[in-house]
Parts: C-alpha cells; structure tokens; sequence
C-alpha cells in the first residue's frame, strides 16, 4: 500500500500486488516495487545506499518495520496476500 | 498574436498562467504536483512547451516532471542526482566539516538551443547537467571540486545553488551563485570555474573582502549585453561591466540595499528592477508598502513603482527566482509573493494587478512569450 504522492507518481491505485521469490523480504518486496515502477526509485529508499528516507515507515500486521533490516522477512499474512506492507509517509511537519 | 505563459512554483505545487498579449485575463492551471515543493519551472527557449519541473517534498525527496505539451500533460524523468567521487566535506554553521549531502533542486536552467539538454543547481550545492531530457544526470565537478570550496558554509536556507546564468554569446560561459559562497564563472562549458567575487564587500563575515563567502542572492543578466550583471547581495545591488570580474555597488538611493530579486527590462539593458526587503531578519517590505523599484541608468538612482500594489500593511517577502519579465514589445514584469499573489505589469512597471492572488507561498515565477 502506497501513500497519495507516490501513487500520484507511479500512477496506480493505493493497492499494489507484487510476485516477490522468496525469501520474501522487506528489501526484496521494495526491489520489486521498483522494479515495476522505477519512478519509485529514490523516493522511499536512497538512490545509493538504499536506507529508508527519514519520514518513510513500513507498517505491517500492526507492527512496525521501519528499523527493521533490508532483510528481515515479510509476515506470513502479507506473504498470501492476507495483510497489506504498508509504505507510509510519517506525520511531519505542520 | 503573442501569448504568455506564467510558471509559477510554490510551496504546494506549480501553477500555469496563461494570458494573450494584452495580459489583462489570465487563465490559471495547477496545482501540478499538488502537495509538492516547487521550487523552480523553467520552459525552454529552444522548445517552449518543453517545460521542466523540480518538484520535491521531505517524505520522498526530488523528482523531476518534463511537460512536452507547455504544462498540460507531465512525464517524471530522472531524479538520481549523485555527486561525482567521494564528495568530501564543506564547512557547517557550527565551522566543522560536514559531509556534503544532496537535498534539493533549488533551480532548473534549460539550455538555450538544445531542448533536451538542462542544468540543474542543487543543495548542498553543486551543478548538474542532463543531455537526454532529464533523464539522467551527471554532475560538473570542477566547481565542487574548486580549491575554495571545503571553506564554503550555508547560508540560512542552506548551501543552495540557486542561481544560473547562460550566456547567449558563448555556450561555454557559464554563471552561477551559491549562499554563501558567491559567484563563480565558468569559460569552458562547467569544467572549471573562477570565484568573480572582487569588489563584493561583505562587512560580517571575518574578510569582508574575502575571494568567497559572499552571500550572492541573485544575478540577471539582458541577453544582447551579456558581459554586464547585475546582483542582489544580501546586502548591496551590484554591477558588473566586465562579465563578473569586478564589481561595484549601485544601491544609490534605495530604501533598503537587501532583497532577494533582480531582473532586467528585455528590450533596455539599462533597466533593472529589484524589490527591497527590510532586513535580513524581518524579510518583508520596509514600512510595510510592497515597492519595485527601477532604474533607469543600470543602478544608482531608483525609483518607486507603487501603482496597484498594496501600500499599507504589506508583509510578504519576494524570493530570488520570483521575478521574470517577457519579451513583448510593451516589456510585461512579474513578480510572486510569499503572500501567494502574483502581481504583473504589461508596462514595464508603471501600473500593477494581481493576475491571481490567493496561491500558496510563491517561490519560483518565470515567463514565456509565445508567439
């Protein structure tokens, strides 16, 4: 699940489905994401490091993600489709 | 008969004007990119409805739109702005060294005859050129990498390249400012560049004299004269009869010699236009009466333009990319407000209107004359 801005710029609805081959991991689903929509690219990781930007948060589950590794696996509901990963802008500013 | 396009860059998002040659009704589009900082739209003169567009916000960073359609549709191109080599350190507020770091497109400069090439002047500040349309860019190192530059601090709104200037008489010439470090010129196409700070006086900083550390805030240039510039500073109006080189100060009698804008007149080289900001602090019009002022003779004596533009209780500020002029043969000036108006003259600055006014902050106006 994406948030309005980069919906507006990849032009997709808030829901997007990804085949990810497992392992199945946080940095492998947003390597796919990217990969369908390069617009994407540099807008929630950086371009070079791949770090997390600092109002971006992964949210799953009712967990959050966000300082979790690249490579720490997905939750078995998000895996089958059950739960969404979602990719939010944090409440910032004013 | 002619049209202008107004692009108008804000806080929320950019907005398009649109007008025939009289310039009385004005049709707005936008936002584009709601929700986004524009910073800069910049149309090229070799393409006009090829438009350039830097949006960005501080959850998902910079993007790049290209409009080849004059604003009406938009494409994202490339968005990677990564500095040449290891990029090294600058000097921070506090006078350590701090890494340089991208954060922001603060202009976008499109060639003048080739529409698919542009450059772009970021934050922490560098030049960028893209020849494919913006689809990938590459910086100019040579200026980064200039002897002086691990010296070079921010100003208040950060180490910003904000300003660049193409000389229409020389494809390799090249003019930019960076806050604070000052002005620099390139001679050959971006690969090396000379700081042209001399005659700049900057009475706080330990040199008031010093080769960099100026705080530039704007050059203008006419196209037919390009070895004359004219300069905001943070304090003092500036001028250049040697393309940089040296300078003097031609404030003369304005009410304040700090500002942010400066333009030049398109048919009289010899015209200028700024608007006086009180202080470096306060940042709105002095007394309160939002004034352009104009000279005549290139600098020393000013006068104040006031027809139609709020004289009393006016507490906007004016950012340096928020004047542009056109090229009908009435010369039209415009300016945008942090007050979110755009205020236009199609007489060279005798009577105003505002031609839209209830915008977010404006940080970015620029003008197309079409024919």
């Amino acid at each position: 699940m994406l948030p309005a801005h980069l919906r507006n710029l990849a032009r997709v609805d808030a829901e997007v489905t990804l085949e990810v081959a497992p392992p199945a991991t946080i940095g492998a689903t947003l390597d796919a994401l990217e990969a369908r929509y390069p617009v994407l690219c540099g807008t929630i990781r950086d371009h070079d490091t791949l770090q997390r930007r600092p109002f971006i948060r992964y949210f799953a589950c009712q967990e959050d993600l966000s300082h979790q590794g690249p490579d720490t696996p997905l939750p078995e509901a998000v895996l089958t489709a059950r739960e969404p990963l979602i990719v939010l802008g944090a409440i910032a500013g004013g | 008969m002619s049209k202008v396009r107004v692009l108008v860059g804000t806080h929320k998002g950019a907005f398009i004007l649109t007008s025939d040659g009289k310039r009385q009704q004005w049709d707005v589009s936008g936002p584009h990119f709601a929700g986004w900082e524009v910073y800069h739209l910049k149309g090229s003169p070799a393409d006009p409805n090829r438009i350039y567009c830097a949006p960005s916000t501080g959850w998902h960073g910079q993007v790049i739109q290209r409009s080849d359609d004059g604003g009406k549709t938009w494409e994202p191109v490339g968005n990677k702005f990564s500095y040449e080599g290891t990029p090294g350190t600058h000097m921070w507020y506090d006078g350590t060294p701090h890494p340089w770091e991208f954060k922001r497109v603060w202009h976008i400069e499109p060639s003048l005859r080739d529409p698919d090439k542009v450059y772009a002047g970021v934050e922490d500040a560098a030049i960028f050129e893209s020849s494919d349309g913006g689809k990938n860019w590459t910086e100019l190192p040579g200026l980064r990498e200039h002897d002086t530059a691990k010296g070079w601090q921010p100003g208040a709104g950060g180490m910003c390249l904000h300003t660049i200037v193409l000389d229409p008489s020389d494809p390799k010439r090249i003019y930019v400012a960076i806050s604070a470090a000052g002005a620099f010129r390139s001679d050959n196409g971006g690969a090396s560049w000379k700081p042209i700070n001399r005659g700049l006086h900057s009475q706080y900083i330990p040199n008031p004299t010093a080769e960099v550390g100026h705080c530039v805030h704007r050059i203008a240039m006419h196209r037919n004269r390009p070895g004359v510039l004219f300069m905001q500073k943070h304090w003092d109006v500036m001028r250049s009869d040697d393309a940089g080189d040296n300078w003097r100060e031609v404030s003369g009698n304005l009410p304040t010699d700090f500002g942010f804008a400066i333009d030049v007149h398109a048919h009289e080289p010899e015209t200028i236009y700024v608007v006086p900001i009180k202080s470096d602090s306060e940042h709105f019009p002095p007394e309160g009466k939002l004034r352009v002022f104009r000279s005549r003779s290139g600098g020393n004596e000013w006068e104040a333009l006031t027809k139609g533009l709020p004289q009393s209780n006016c507490f906007v500020n004016v950012l340096r990319d928020a004047m542009a002029v056109d090229t009908m043969d009435d010369c039209g000036i415009y300016f945008g407000t942090t007050g979110g108006q755009v205020y236009a003259s199609a007489d060279a600055g005798d009577n105003w209107a505002p031609i839209v006014r209830d915008l977010p902050a404006v940080l970015s106006v620029e003008v197309q004359t079409l024919a």
